[in-house]
């Protein structure tokens, strides 16, 4: 069993993302530890990028502030790299193919690896075309997160979770990140056919799941949830940088206690 | 255990929808349900006798093809070289090429059942034509427009919303035509369900670059038929912009393999390669995925798109269609520029030796002839795509004065 897949174990768990690099690399190394410490179990790093066509405005922005600051993808796996032995808990990257294919997706599979990675997603990157990276993640033991949504069709959920390794990311609805709208209408039957599907992967749910309200009313379904944009607006409420790791502690202690009564 | 690895890309490969190593499917799980249901209609409805039937009606009683082909005797005389023949797509409904492809699309979009047409424009020359359809087929429109093109072609936006549509002003990133697709694919990610999006150039993900090529190569049939009228044999050149790169594909393709049809592509080059602020794709580029496809792509050391710029709206485009990265590959087609004055010169010359009044996209093209026409002796033939009118950018006109008073 992967480090990934193995924080589901026995537990719902939490997945939380933050873009890299936003505002600073500095800060992004600081949200590690405190999520950390909060008992986060999966942390999701978005490599910055100037065309997030799968994120809804408050990743677009957060990627925005870390390309103003100067954050690059070979930072990005710099600071990790540095860091490594500081960080337990399973750390994934989250990005967009040209990111990867411009850095070279055997240097970056090499890279990552030394930088303690555990595994990727990148959300444009369907099965279909996911060829070369899979080939040389597997070959460093590295998890390919793919993702599926309410209107994949059975014929693809079955080949798309037989390639996904770590988890199976399941997107809450029809919409890009941050989507208030969300989940979908059709929640339960939709993550009953995944998982009749599926088999044995754990089945992570994100996208427009914003707060605990949310996560009560949805939880029993998935293995895990996955929170980028509500957390990344907390931390950005924040006015000083200990406000914001407070902000981020609170957000997931209030996270951490309504999955602490499901097993 | 690196063949491995060959193998699985030859796997890749073997998908539909590759030029070679160019193109493909790269968008988020939502949105390949639907491009599997359209590339199956279309595929089914290409060759349905009834479907083309109703495509060709509309685009001769509704748009007015096809357009002529004519011979600009006084720019030849001009250039004192080649004879130079004008596509005038500019003559159809709508004043450019864009329609050919807005009203197959929608006619696709109706038999999936779609109630919400969404296009992303940059010039607005097909804002304008998939507002039209959209209008004439009584189908809800929306149009994402970066909100610096709205302020350049601020006639094309009155012209949506004359005709129904709803025009989405787009204020991330650049404000410009990536940043309009961008927002059009996120639209369509969220409303998939009752919205088809009418892609306006061969980029994209696969059907699109084949789809939009196929509704596009009219021009380049219509333009063989009438130039073996005319001259009794082909022409030895064909010259078109390339943007995005629908119109170029349009003309170009028809003669891929007619070996001794010389093409040539014209990006815009801004204010010069060398400044940075240009939209020379394929000649300053390098291999990436945007927008759903694999192509070249203008991009920094950490793969970041760099925002594309040229005085013209509809060349303004970091990326490029798949099928062009692939003809420049295999050295089919070759690739040129032209800076904003070298086009603005050319928009001159058209309107004052042929009264015709040219795009400034189209310009592109025409100012390549300055290089090639003089250099060919009579009896040589060059085609050039006028892909449209410039009548949108008329409303520019200080700002080409402006350019004129440095030419």
């Amino acid at each position: 069993m992967s480090k990934i897949a193995a924080q589901f174990k026995d537990k719902k768990a939490l997945i939380t993302y933050i873009s890299g690099g936003d505002p600073s690399l500095e800060m992004t190394e600081k949200l590690i530890y405190r999520l950390q410490e909060e008992g986060v179990d999966i942390i999701e790093i978005g490599i910055p990028f100037s065309d997030p066509l799968a994120d809804g405005p408050v990743i677009q922005e957060a990627s925005q502030r870390a390309l103003k600051n100067g954050c690059t993808l070979k930072k990005l796996i710099e600071m990790l790299t540095d860091i490594k032995d500081k960080v337990k808990v399973p750390i994934v990257l989250m990005g967009y193919y040209n990111s990867v294919l411009n850095y070279g997706e055997k240097e970056f599979v090499e890279a990552i690896k030394k930088a303690g990675v555990s595994g990727v997603i990148i959300p444009d990157l369907p099965v279909d075309e996911k060829a070369d990276l899979a080939y040389y993640l597997k070959e460093a033991a590295l998890d390919q997160i793919l993702l599926v949504t309410p209107n994949t069709s059975d014929e693809r959920l079955k080949e798309i979770s037989n390639s996904s390794s770590g988890f199976l990311y399941c997107v809450a609805l029809l919409g890009t990140t941050g989507d208030a709208r969300g989940p979908y209408p059709q929640l339960e039957s939709y993550l009953k056919r995944v998982r009749k599907t599926a088999g044995d992967i754990p089945l992570g749910l994100g996208f427009g799941i914003d707060g605990p309200e949310k996560v009560k009313k949805f939880i029993d379904y998935p293995d895990g949830v996955i929170i980028g944009s509500a957390l990344i607006k907390a931390i950005t409420a924040g006015e000083t940088e200990t406000e914001k790791l407070e902000n981020a502690g609170e957000f997931v202690r209030n996270i951490k206690k309504v999955l602490a009564n499901y097993k | 255990m690196e063949n491995q690895a060959i193998k699985m890309q030859r796997k890749t490969d073997l998908n539909k929808g590759y030029f070679s190593q160019f193109g493909g499917r790269f968008v988020p799980e939502t949105l390949m349900p639907v491009l599997d249901e359209l590339e199956a209609v279309y595929n089914h409805y290409k060759d349905d006798k009834e479907f083309k039937q109703e495509l060709k009606s509309l685009l001769a009683d509704y748009s007015g093809r096809p357009t002529s082909l004519y011979y600009a005797e006084q720019l030849s005389k001009h250039y004192g070289g080649a004879k130079i023949y004008l596509k005038r797509e500019d003559l159809n409904h709508t004043g450019a090429h864009k329609i050919n492809n807005t009203l197959g699309q929608i006619l696709l979009a109706i038999k999936m059942g779609k109630q919400r047409i969404i296009a992303e424009t940059g010039a607005g020359q097909h804002g304008v034509a998939t507002a039209t359809v959209a209008a004439r087929f009584n189908l809800d429109c929306e149009i994402y427009m970066g909100a610096e093109d709205m302020e350049r072609q601020a006639l094309n936006v009155y012209k949506m919303e004359m005709l129904g549509a709803k025009v989405t002003e787009v204020n991330s990133g650049t404000q410009t035509l990536k940043d309009a697709t961008n927002e059009a694919i996120r639209d369509w990610v969220r409303n998939v369900e009752d919205t088809h999006y009418i892609i306006g150039s061969v980029v994209g993900p696969h059907p699109y670059p084949v789809m939009v090529r196929d509704f596009q190569r009219i021009i380049g049939d219509e333009c063989k038929k009438q130039i073996i009228a005319k001259e009794g044999r082909l022409p030895d050149y064909i010259l078109a912009c390339v943007g995005g790169g629908s119109n170029a594909m349009g003309i170009f393709f028809p003669f891929v393999d007619d070996k001794e049809v010389k093409m040539i592509g014209v990006e815009a080059s801004g204010k010069g390669i060398d400044s940075g602020k240009h939209a020379a794709t394929l000649s300053a580029g390098r291999v990436g995925v945007l927008h759903g496809s694999k192509s070249f792509l203008l991009q920094d050391e950490d793969g970041q798109i760099i925002p594309a710029y040229s005085i013209s709206a509809g060349l303004d485009y970091p990326g490029v269609g798949p099928e062009h990265s692939h003809l420049k590959s295999i050295d089919r087609v070759e690739y040129h520029s032209a800076t904003d004055l070298e086009a603005v010169k050319a928009f001159k010359l058209l309107s004052e030796k042929e009264g015709i009044i040219p795009a400034l996209e189209s310009s592109h093209a025409l100012s390549y002839l300055e290089k090639l026409a003089p250099q060919l002796s009579e009896d040589e033939i060059i085609v050039v795509n006028l892909s449209g009118r410039g009548d949108k950018d008329i409303n520019n006109f200080k700002k080409i004065k402006e350019a004129e008073k440095n030419v």
